[in-house]
């Protein structure tokens, strides 16, 4: 049974339709990336999965039930992270960890204190003093302290330093091996592509992208640059060869994945004195989107 | 020496350019407040022997604590009156004033990272703190013509032109003095949250010990700036000297906060924040919990208030027949009923005050859970197992369990005060009842607040402007000649005469019988609709 599973979800704030008939499914023990420019509609999907805006149209589900009817239920089982966190600023980090420990219905003290420990944060602090990376850090303490089955982070780490992301990504990554499930949301590609096996790209309300990371590898270009012996000509004909530039001997292409093999093959004769090929990342991938060139994919 | 002031002028400029609308309004309302008291007082009291009779009733210890010396009793003036009545709340305003705009452009500013922005372009390190404080200066010399040329416009004969303008230099040299105490909170502490805690402290404890002063040890009233300021006795003796006495420890204040402004690093203060707790108290830990938390020092601030409020309304009821003939206008106010005598028709007409006043900590109580999903922090307590349901809850009982608490202290307040003062004391279950009939009436506009959260949370509003006409038809409607059925539009309005009539049981039952049901509604329409963070 999948753990979330989002049928048609469409949403419409008055006439402005955010959501447009979003699809999404998770099985257990998925990291699933949810990737997309702000104002996609990543939070407001979010939102509807926790229960919290009612959907217009379409049907979610998370843990088989229902996510605006059953809310409470499949709550306690369910941590989240906001992209924003807003905390109260008379209270200190410490009493709102276990605010929201408590609420969540769980009770771990030891793994709260070895997070607090891990992530550095003073609980004795009131959150007025908090800047927005402590801020994340209480929310994600919370959430990793909490013994759920899903997490639902929506842009966790766009206020953490780089040894706090480190430390997020091992609890990730630990959170996996446990067999759990996770949704995260970013724009921040690489901290997608490097946990995630699944993603589903979003703009403007709706899905242009879904599936495997292999997969949606599969379909991206290789970045490629090569230093050849004697000057290449007639390389701009190649089939397959994109965004070509040349310098001197060496050029600066990208290459549809299926076509490197006539690439090489085409470049050889010229004797390659240097190759460097990055592989696909999904900025290219998402830099073609924007571009709208989407539908030649 | 220079170098640390360089583009102050600058900064004036910008802070007037930035809050331009907002220090207007506040100069205004403070003034044209003043000036419509002034100008309504001698329509109150319009022959001498009206304003001896209540200069009797204003020799009463109780009365100068809450106001201060009376000058000038013994012919006592509309502009005796005036200064009497209003100069110790007038310094009260400007004080308050001063300190939400020094707090605004000090700490605020620092926590917001808005002052090191303007540290990195070449100003001087002490220029924003002198540029807030002149341009506060400026403010508050404007709002003192203002007044004092208002005052003196009013062309009364008892408020000449140098009096005037010594009532507004009055209050001029109190703003001035809050501003440059606050400019030393807001070095001494570190976050703005303490710098308006202690500025109020200050104000509180110096209302505080002038009131004890002006009834006991004069020595007291002289060390505090409000019992100083009364000094001025003006229109009875116009003396300038507490004006200059202000002003001078203004400028002593203000130097010492540009000395600690300067050893001090950006962002930090002299007071340590004292650490909160690691862990949660178990009471912390459920929406009521936190609902309760979050509003603590509130209800306990209100509590008191209500109290303190009850004994200031009971202590007129001592000369209460003086106090009502002294006037037609407050005989004008209370609604007449056959046969019976004002003392009781005026008392059921304080409760009803005292219980309208009381509705407003009831209905901010409620309506925080508002301000919290404006805040976004809704979304997180709602993402926990925690259903909205119990959150409203959470919230409502927190202000339906006020009702009766709040209630409770004023009728209290109102009983024991009366009892110091008047000959024939009222009998404390006399007033027990006429504070439960009240109930049904608060209990509705809680219930009006809950609906509201429920179906259009954008539109709260709309029960503050509800409770402001229930006040305004409760006072002002027998003395308007309103016709009866607009005060009928307010549950105030249903409120029985209590000691003159019998309670209406089966009105209340159904005030408190809609009550509920708009509470239900609320509810259901919390469940249904879009949470907005
Ligand atoms: N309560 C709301 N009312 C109207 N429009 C909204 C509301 N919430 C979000 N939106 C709009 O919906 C779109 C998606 O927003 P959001 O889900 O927050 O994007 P993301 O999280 O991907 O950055 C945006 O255009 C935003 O302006
Ligand atoms: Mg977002």
């Amino acid at each position: 049974m999948a753990v979330i599973s989002v049928r048609d979800l469409t949403k419409k704030f008055g006439k402005f339709t955010a959501l447009n008939k979003v699809n999404l499914e998770l099985e257990k023990g998925d990291i699933y990336g949810f990737i997309g420019p702000n104002g996609a509609g990543k939070t407001t999907t979010i939102r509807i999965l926790l229960g919290i805006l009612k959907a217009s149209g379409g049907k979610a589900t998370v843990f088989g039930q229902d996510v605006w009817k059953d809310a409470v239920s499949i709550h306690k089982n369910l941590a989240y992270v906001p992209g924003d966190v807003k905390l109260w600023p008379n209270l200190t980090g410490g009493e709102l960890i276990d605010l929201f420990i408590k609420l969540r219905g769980s009770n771990n003290k030891t793994r709260r204190d070895e997070l607090i420990e891990r992530f550095q944060l003073d609980p004795t602090k009131k959150c007025r003093t908090y800047s927005k990376g402590n801020r994340q850090k209480v929310a994600l303490i919370a959430a990793f302290a909490s013994d759920a089955d899903l997490y639902i982070l929506d842009e966790p780490t766009s206020g953490l330093d780089p040894l706090m992301e480190q430390i997020f990504q091992e609890l990730i990554l630990e959170a996996r091996d446990q067999g759990k499930t996770i949704l995260l949301s970013s724009h921040i590609l690489h901290e997608v592509e490097k946990l995630c096996n699944k993603v589903s790209i979003i703009r403007e309300g709706q899905i242009i992208e879904a599936g495997d990371l292999k997969k949606l590898r599969h379909l991206t270009r290789t970045r490629m640059e090569v230093e050849t012996k004697r000057q290449l000509e007639g390389f701009d004909r190649v089939k397959g060869v994109h965004d070509l530039y040349i310098k001197d001997k060496t050029v600066y292409f990208q290459v549809d994945s299926e076509e490197i093999n006539n690439v090489i093959k085409f470049i050889s004769p010229f004797e390659i004195l240097r190759l460097e090929s990055a592989p696909p990342t999904l900025e290219d991938l998402f830099m073609r989107h924007y571009r709208g060139e989407a539908g030649d994919l | 020496m220079f170098r640390e002031f360089s583009n102050t002028r600058a900064l004036s400029l910008f802070i007037l350019r930035r809050d331009r609308v907002r220090l207007v309004v506040w100069i205004l309302s403070i003034s044209i407040f003043v000036i419509a008291i002034a100008a309504i007082l001698p329509d109150l009291y319009t022959t001498f022997e009206e304003r001896q009779v209540m200069a009797e009733a204003m020799e009463n210890p109780a009365v100068t604590v809450m106001l201060g010396p009376g000058y000038g009793l013994d012919n006592y003036t509309d502009g005796a009156m005036m200064a009497h009545f209003m100069l110790v709340f007038s310094a009260i305003g400007m004080g308050i004033m001063n300190i939400m705009l020094v707090v605004r452009y000090t700490r605020e500013d620092e926590e917001e990272g808005r002052t090191e922005m303007i540290r990195s372009l070449p100003t001087g390190s002490l220029s924003y703190l002198t540029a807030s404080f002149s341009l506060l200066c400026l403010v508050n010399v404007l709002t003192s013509l203002l007044v004092g040329l208002g005052l003196s416009s009013l062309a009364y004969e008892s408020m000449d032109l140098i009096g005037s303008l010594l009532y507004g230099a009055a209050m001029g040299a109190i703003g001035i003095f809050f501003a440059a105490l606050t400019s030393l909170f807001a070095q001494l502490t570190s976050n703005a949250r303490a710098t308006i805690g202690y500025s109020f402290s200050f104000l509180i404890a110096a209302y505080i010990v002038r009131g004890i002063g002006d009834v006991g040890y004069e020595l007291l009233s002289l060390i505090s700036p409000l019992g100083l300021v009364l000094r001025t006795q003006v229109y009875v003796n116009n003396y300038c000297w507490p004006v200059f006495i202000i002003l001078a420890s203004s400028v002593l204040i203000f130097a010492l906060s540009l000395y600690l402004n300067s050893i001090r690093d950006l962002g930090a203060g002299f007071i340590q924040t004292r650490p909160g707790r690691a862990r949660a108290s178990r009471l912390l830990l459920s929406p009521l919990g936190l609902a309760f938390r979050l509003q603590k020092n509130s209800i306990i601030a209100w509590t008191l208030g209500m109290l303190i409020l009850g004994v200031s309304y009971g202590s007129i009821l001592g000369d209460l027949e003086g106090f009502i003939n002294s006037s037609e206008l407050i005989r004008q106010m209370i609604p007449e009923i056959a046969g019976k005598g004002m003392t009781e028709s005026f008392i059921t007409m304080l409760m009803t005050i005292l219980s309208i006043l009381g509705t407003i900590p009831v209905l901010l109580f409620i309506l925080r859970l508002k301000g919290e999903e404006k805040k976004g922090r809704t979304e997180q307590i709602l993402a926990a197992a925690v259903s909205r349901k119990s959150l409203l809850a959470s919230f409502a009982a927190i202000g339906l369990m006020a009702i009766p608490l709040i209630q409770l202290m004023s009728v209290l307040g109102l009983w024991s005060s009366a009892a110091f003062v008047m000959e024939d004391p009222l009998s404390f279950s006399t007033i027990i009842k006429l504070g439960l009939v009240h109930l049904p009436a608060m209990l509705f506009m809680a219930a009006l607040a809950v609906v509201l959260i429920g179906f259009l949370p954008g539109l709260t509003g709309l029960v503050w402007l509800y409770l402001g006409y229930s006040f305004f038809v409760v006072y002002m409607g027998e003395m308007l000649k309103l016709p009866n059925w607009l005060e009928k539009l307010s549950p105030f309005g249903h409120i029985p005469q209590l000691p003159l009539e019998g309670a209406d049981i089966a009105r209340l039952s159904i005030m408190a019988g809609l009550a509920i049901a708009l509470i239900v509604a609320g509810f259901i329409g919390y469940r249904q609709r879009d949470i907005q963070g």
